[in-house]
């Protein structure tokens, strides 16, 4: 934590010098990143729906990054680190609400409900 | 025929039965608030204050003053919340056999929903805002927030939220639900009425305006701090309202989105928690709980702020173990994230999802039980003041740390089966809420006032307030632990067990004892104001303090500093008397300041309409106030003028003022 | 800034900054705001995509995604979006070299294609309507609406905000008021980007291969 808080009065820099070179690598990535799970699911190349799904939330995870990275331009440096503390602290909350609410819910599921959801959802 | 459809499509289904002519206690409430509401604007013309409300406060984006706005709002809000709590804790002791009470269900229910709703929303949260609002730009030396315009809107979309509640006593009627208003009861189907409709919208406005002010708060501290002073150190209330408004940056997000859901189950006619089509009610459960639980730290992590100050203060010493608070609340703040299923093991997922979250609560008890030893440690050996806020500090201790321990009582999940949904649980987080939060506003409230009025409150009321409270809080929960205990339900409006009744009429006086010392409080404030000049505090230190806040006159100008002080050391204040610093006197330069605007006032007056009119179906309104939301909007981002200079002899001139008081009072 | 000359506590400290060295530009905390405001706001997503993973295979008689979704349309809107953000990255880069003209010139194609993407995907939701897919229907279909139109909402607003920027830049130039509200409106305009590799990944992909 000290160490983190060393630095912090040299606030007042902003995102940074933004360049041509940095948007187009971000760019041509996410195109790549975009095209490729696309491909995967309309032409069922994989064969195999789990592995595809893994693939693809790889792919995503990846984007994700570097759109970070490349358009939303987050580093160590940026407002004296904060920019990055509180996109990691949000991942991690974000992360937790999703997941949380995933396995409570479906724990919530096979403990309640009698009949497999199949049947529950065929019901008008 | 003709008129009919258009009355309604003017007034929606707002007709004249909406308003309770018929239920005597509301109609007696109202014209009371009536009479009341027609003296103050009375008097209020009559002395031609219209302008300048408007002007020094209305409009006014100083941080000092938005705060005691929030103070006077949550303050005024107590008023009414705690008449909800009156009529309950006398219903329950009534209503007993044959003895139906004087409250029917469907009243009954509305007033302990009403009840929790404005305790939380519209009284902890605004005095908590209040004081942080107030206090920590002084404490890290800054002249205001980093965006005085938009605290200006939080604290009138606050205001919108509390007038829809206050409005649905009087047209229509509030939820039935709870105070998380919860599905099923809220549905559409249970519930076509407007309470549901009143709670969502109040609740989104009023939400949007907190979150607003708890980015506000975060950007300050980060951004805003005096030179050389690094997060550690920080004042640690300064610290504390760091994490709390983290924590409600993360947590009121949930709340928005769920309410939304909600919203658009009951306008859009979606199927997110219904009983029907594939809707689950318990997901609103989780997610309005996973910002329900971590809203509890927002409330007590400033309380616990406010603690550590006072206990430093009044005895004297640095605070023990300053670096441990801090990780303490940090890890609290993640911990508190983590524990949300704790409001519903009974729900059913099963014995491991339980005790996943069984054991994070249990654990969460760690750091905060460190926080109390850190109190302990800094009074031992202290030259202990025995004051105001001080008291408070001692009867927080006690009072907390039973609440403490009923909590980690309930974090078991097979005692939970027992005790969920019982008046033990209640008595729990009553304990806490009462015990860490509202003992640590009464505290604050006692130590800053001076800071922001320049006289101290009378001590004798104080301590008539203080032992109401006190003595009151225990008289009251204190029974209702033991027949939650034996198994009582929360939220029951009537009673078959006689051998009960004694205990709620116990409940009942303690209740009472409570008002004395709320209306001791109420006696406080005006008798401090006339003995103003025997309470005056002319040195801007009236308890020898240790932060910043104590280095400006007391009430601060609006610049707070004339010069930004440089801080080297955690107790910047005490240090600066330490090492006798000299506070300049002379080469004031003009100081920078925001300008005072009106759009907060019209926006959020806008966003109460367009709330009126959507829970009352008034389609008209509705569009017109949201597109007189975006016009306001967008015309306020074309005002590029913003700010102004205090002129560098108008610093002097309050300056030179402050320099002969010192003088004289030394 | 004025940190470095306290750090080390000298016998002479001094205790004001006499000099008022230490001055906080107007509005130097916006892009932090801002960004902070961001984290909020995914976390209103976060709470959308928590309830459509949980309501996801509630379909009540419904159709599944498999029968409504139609990739080659989502494809066609996310190119859009993805080249909308290349476009505001020139943008941003004409602010940077003073192109007032190049600015804005960037910011009308960004516009554009927003309005494009809003145009598709209110042309998916009518077909899906159309089709007796509405948000009535099932759980997973009003989940669905909901995080899909929300995140169309925002790309709304940020078009609409756009229009705003574009009549002040033409009133003002680049000011740096206007210089920093393009920051704060290319932080928004590229989080909506983050988002919508969410939607379409989680939602559309994952729900064809479902």
């Amino acid at each position: 934590m000290n160490d983190a808080t060393q630095h912090l009065d040299d606030h007042g820099d902003g995102p940074g010098h933004f360049t041509r070179r940095g948007y187009l690598i971000g760019f041509l990535l996410s195109v790549v990143l975009t095209a490729v799970p696309f491909w995967l699911v309309m032409t069922g190349a994989l064969h195999d729906a789990q592995t595809t799904a893994i693939v693809i939330i790889a792919f995503a995870v990846v984007q994700i990054l570097v759109h970070t990275v490349c358009f939303l331009h987050v580093n160590t440096r940026g407002e004296g680190g904060w920019t990055l503390m509180a996109y990691a602290f949000t991942a991690v909350i974000v992360l937790i609400v999703i997941a949380g609410s995933l396995w409570i819910m479906y724990h919530l599921n096979s403990n309640m409900m009698p009949m497999p959801s199949a049947e529950t959802s065929a019901q008008p | 025929m003709f008129t009919e459809s258009l009355a309604r499509t003017i007034f929606g289904r707002l007709t004249f039965e909406s308003f309770p002519l018929h239920e005597p206690i509301l109609l007696v409430t109202f014209i009371v608030v009536g009479l009341l509401g027609l003296g103050l604007v009375g008097v209020v013309t009559k002395y031609r204050l219209w302008g300048w409300l408007w002007r020094e406060w209305f409009t006014s984006i100083d941080h000092k003053k938005i705060g005691i706005m929030y103070m006077i709002l949550g303050i005024i809000m107590l008023l009414r919340g705690f008449s909800d709590a009156i009529m309950m804790r006398l219903q329950q002791a009534m209503a007993f056999g044959d003895n139906p009470g004087y409250l029917p269900p469907h009243h009954y229910d509305q007033v302990f929903s009403a009840h929790g709703t404005i305790m939380i929303f519209f009284v902890a949260i605004p005095l908590i805002v209040g004081l942080v609002n107030y206090i920590m730009p002084l404490q890290i030396g800054a002249r205001d927030v980093a965006f005085p315009f938009l605290n200006n809107l939080s604290f009138w979309l606050t205001v919108a939220g509390a007038l829809l509640v206050m409005i649905s006593l009087f047209v229509g009627e509030f939820s039935r639900g709870g105070w998380l208003n919860y599905v099923p009861v809220t549905n559409l189907q249970n519930s076509p009425d407007t309470g549901p409709d009143y709670y969502l919208w109040a609740l989104q406005i009023a939400g949007i305006g907190t979150t607003l002010s708890a980015i506000n708060m975060v950007t300050t501290i980060i951004k805003m701090r005096a030179p050389g002073m690094t997060m550690m150190k920080m004042p640690i209330f300064c610290w504390t309202a760091l994490c709390s408004n983290v924590l409600a940056i993360a947590i009121f997000p949930v709340l928005t989105g769920a309410f939304a859901l909600l919203m658009l189950d009951r306008y859009v006619g979606t199927n997110f928690f219904t009983n029907d089509l594939g809707g689950n009610p318990m997901m609103y459960w989780n997610l309005v709980w996973i910002w329900g639980h971590p809203e509890v730290y927002v409330l007590v992590l400033p309380a616990f702020g406010i603690y550590s100050e006072i206990t430093s203060t009044f005895t004297g010493k640095r605070l023990f173990g300053y670096s441990s608070m801090v990780y303490a609340t940090v890890v609290i703040t993640i911990l508190s994230y983590l524990v949300w299923l704790h409001h519903f093991f009974t729900m059913g997922s099963g014995a491991s999802v339980n005790s996943f979250f069984g054991i994070a609560t249990m654990v969460i008890s760690i750091p905060t039980g460190a926080k109390i030893f850190n109190w302990l440690f800094t009074m031992y050996r202290g030259r202990i003041r025995f004051e105001l806020p001080m008291m408070w500090v001692i009867a927080f201790m006690i009072t907390f740390v039973v609440g403490g321990m009923t909590g980690v009582l309930l974090a078991v999940p097979p005692a939970d089966f027992v005790l969920h949904n019982s008046l033990f649980l209640v008595a729990h987080f009553h304990n806490v809420i009462i015990g860490g939060v509202v003992f640590a506003l009464f505290a604050a409230m006692d130590y800053w006032f001076p800071k922001a009025f320049g006289f101290r409150l009378d001590p004798f009321w104080g301590k008539v307030t203080f032992w109401g409270w006190v003595v009151g809080y225990w008289v009251a929960w204190t029974p209702i632990y033991i027949v939650g205990l034996m198994g009582t339900t929360r939220r029951v409006n009537h009673f078959d067990d006689p051998s009960l009744q004694i205990y709620f009429v116990i409940a009942a006086i303690g209740a009472g004892i409570i008002l004395i010392g709320i209306l001791a409080f109420v006696i406080q404030i005006a008798v401090s104001i006339l003995n103003r000049e025997k309470l005056r505090d002319t040195t801007g230190d009236p308890w020898n303090g240790r932060t910043l806040e104590w280095s400006t006159s007391s009430p601060p100008p609006a610049y707070n500093f004339a010069f930004t002080p440089q801080v080297h050391d955690l107790d910047a204040w005490y240090d600066m008397k330490d090492r006798h610093a000299q506070r300049p006197t002379t080469g004031f330069k003009p100081i920078h300041m925001p300008r005072n605007t009106g759009a907060g006032v019209i926006l959020s007056g806008l966003a109460m309409a367009l709330g009126f009119a959507m829970i009352w179906y008034m389609w008209w309104l509705a569009i017109a106030a949201v597109a007189g939301l975006f016009v306001v909007a967008i015309v306020h981002t074309f005002n590029y003028n913003r700010d102004y200079f205090i002129p560098a002899d108008e610093v002097a001139q309050s300056e030179d003022a402050r320099t002969k008081l010192l003088a004289a009072g030394a | 800034m004025a940190a470095d000359a306290l750090t080390e506590p000298q016998a002479e400290p001094s205790f004001y900054d006499i000099e008022d060295s230490h001055h906080h530009e107007a509005g130097g905390s916006t892009l932090l705001g801002f960004w902070i405001y961001l984290m909020s706001d995914a976390l209103i997503f976060a709470t959308l995509f928590a309830t459509y993973g949980v309501l996801s295979s509630a379909y009540a008689g419904g159709p599944s995604p498999r029968e409504i979704f139609e990739l080659p349309l989502v494809a066609v809107n996310t190119a859009l979006l993805l080249t909308s953000s290349i476009t505001y990255g020139f943008a941003m880069i004409a602010m940077q070299e003073g192109k007032l003209r190049g600015t804005q010139l960037w910011l009308v194609v960004t516009g554009l294609l927003g309005i494009g993407f809003v145009g598709i995907e209110l042309y998916e939701f009518a077909n899906l309507i159309h089709e007796g897919a509405t948000p009535q229907t099932s759980a997973f279909l009003s989940a669905f609406f909901t995080l899909v139109a929300t995140h169309g909402l925002h790309v709304t607003f940020g078009i609409l905000w756009l229009g705003v920027m574009l009549v002040q830049l033409g009133q003002r130039g680049l000011h740096p008021e206007n210089q920093r509200r393009l920051m704060c409106l290319s932080m928004f305009w590229h989080f909506l980007d983050v988002v919508w590799i969410g939607v379409f990944t989680f939602v559309y992909l994952l729900g064809v291969l479902r």
